[in-house]
């Protein structure tokens, strides 16, 4: 007998769970499938994750939500050689009774999700990967094959969650692959340690955490980014860059990664701990051009797959998860209406993403990915100009200041020209208003 | 090769559910890596699975492979690497991610 279900929905990350708990909350006979050992097996976050969507799904989830450590203090750093340039942001304020952010440890937090939509009769399997979809004459997606035996299973509706890779989308022709200049690849460990060291290195409470986002030198002038997280017990350390410059160049990504844990002001926050884990993933950045179909007849694609992701702001599982609730809304009121999951009908979806922030942000930022990956001395010239500006200002030698504010105009001339200086004013302003 | 035995220890710590003779990744056609002057897959690959051979074409071992499709998206110009996830159940099984 071939089982029918009302939707099914492809991956356990924060998309899909998303999806398939608020479906399975109104009753929708929902099945989830994910391919990993269990739920979150396969899935690799840097490790923050913003309440507020969360929130709107699970109002309470704090009650028992394995989360890290809340965030009340972000800092920015730019990297030379030995040095940092940074900014902190610390406040009493982040001490509330409802952080906005907390750090996570991604696994212990889908682990969490597969409980909850378990309580309102989703149902969830693990260890099975879903090979295709399946199409009707008229080309309208009736269900999935998957890698078990008589391993079809139909639905009214597909939500494909299944993460960047987007296999599914792509082998049935709805997506093409990503360009390399459009996909960062990320590689992290998480590091043990005692918590009273991180309470000590970070200046922190027990519960209370730090975040520090990193540009600079380590990139080697690749466009890419690092970060330096706490968790309860541990430290999370990645770093990534877009793939294009991965190819164009020649440092292996764990070389990076290694130079980065070995730089002169990071090596002190991180020593003494154990690695436990190496993990590495591929981040969705070319923004709003790079977003692919979003519907069609019988199908949604929510979350990296669907390519939502913020670069400039740091945010993905907070896009998937408010895209992954979007979709299952639009599967709810089509279903209340008795009407057909036809690509006329499902274009709801894309209606509530363009009124939502995931669609005005990428769209605010669109121009971001292109000029990011044309201008390179935004991740080696001004990180080396900047640090050394830093370095002479604070070093008091008996040179007068202005004669430093000369030299420092003076270096920053040489290295991009009066014109190159404006021009990347001027465009990074564009990119970013 | 200091580089080399550094991602092994890395990749040691991991999980991995092995599909023994079951590679999840194929390489299509050993000839097609001896044209390609880059052969980036070899320093792009953030599990260093993808070595080159002294016939001068590229090896490649998916023991420690992350799953991450780096590799793929990086040959998509010559279209060499034939990628699919492991079978349901195996693979990387990532504790924390």
């Amino acid at each position: 007998m071939v089982e029918k279900f009302d939707a099914i929905v492809i991956g356990a990350g924060p998309s899909g769970n998303a999806a398939t708990y608020t479906l399975a909350k109104q009753g929708l006979k929902v099945l989830q499938l994910e391919r990993g050992e269990y739920p979150g097996a396969k899935n690799v976050q840097g490790g923050i994750m913003y309440s507020h969507e969360l929130e709107k799904i699970i109002p309470d989830f704090r009650e028992d939500c394995p989360t890290e450590r809340h965030i009340i203090e972000q800092r920015v750093w730019l990297l030379g050689d030995d040095s940092y340039v940074g900014t902190n942001y610390r406040s009493e304020a982040f001490n509330t009774d409802k952080p906005n952010r907390y750090t996570i440890i991604r696994a212990n937090i889908d682990k969490w999700w597969g409980e909850q939509i378990r309580k309102v009769g989703g149902l969830q399997i693990c260890e099975t990967t879903v090979t295709e979809l399946i199409r009707d004459a008229s080309g309208k997606v009736t269900g999935v094959r998957t890698d078990r035996e008589g391993g079809e299973i139909h639905a009214d509706v597909v939500i494909m969650a299944d993460g960047v890779n987007a296999l599914l989308a792509k082998r049935a022709g709805l997506q093409t692959e990503a360009a390399p200049e459009n996909v960062a690849l990320a590689v992290k460990e998480i590091l043990f340690i005692d918590p009273e060291l991180i309470q000590q290195r970070f200046g922190v409470k027990e519960d209370e955490g730090v975040v520090i986002e990193i540009m600079g030198k380590v990139t080697k002038g690749m466009v890419g980014t690092a970060f330096l997280y706490t968790n309860k017990e541990s430290l999370t350390i990645g770093i990534g860059c877009l793939i294009s410059d991965f190819k164009n160049g020649d440092c292996p990504p764990y070389k990076m990664l290694e130079d980065l844990k070995k730089h002169p002001v990071i090596k002190p926050l991180i020593e003494g701990a154990e690695m436990k884990e190496y993990a590495a993933h591929m981040i969705p950045e070319g923004g709003y051009k790079a977003v692919p179909q979003l519907y069609g007849d019988g199908w949604m694609v929510v979350g990296d797959a669907a390519h939502f992701n913020n670069a400039a702001h740091r945010e993905g599982s907070n896009l998937a998860m408010a895209s992954g609730r979007m979709a299952a809304e639009t599967v709810l009121e089509l279903k209340a209406a008795g009407k057909a999951f036809s690509a006329a009908n499902l274009a709801t979806y894309k209606k509530k993403l363009d009124d939502s922030f995931i669609m005005k942000d990428l769209k605010k930022y669109r121009e971001l990915p292109g000029i990011m990956h044309g201008n390179k001395q935004f991740f080696g010239a001004y990180p080396d100009e900047i640090t050394a500006a830093a370095h002479n200002w604070f070093t008091v030698d008996s040179v007068d200041k202005k004669s430093k504010e000369k030299q420092i105009m003076k270096s920053f001339v040489k290295r991009r020209s009066v014109m190159g200086l404006v021009g990347d004013a001027i465009k990074l302003v564009r990119a970013v208003r | 090769m200091s580089i080399m035995v550094k991602v092994e220890e890395k990749l040691y710590q991991n999980r991995y559910i092995v599909d023994e003779s079951r590679p999840h990744i194929q390489i299509k056609s050993e000839e097609a890596c001896k044209s390609c002057d880059k052969q980036a897959c070899t320093f792009c690959c953030p599990a260093a699975c993808y070595s080159k051979n002294e016939a001068g074409s590229v090896t490649l071992v998916t023991d420690g492979c992350l799953e991450c499709g780096t590799c793929r998206v990086v040959c998509q110009d010559k279209g060499n690497i034939a990628w699919d996830y492991p079978r349901g159940g195996y693979g990387i099984s990532y504790k924390f991610g």
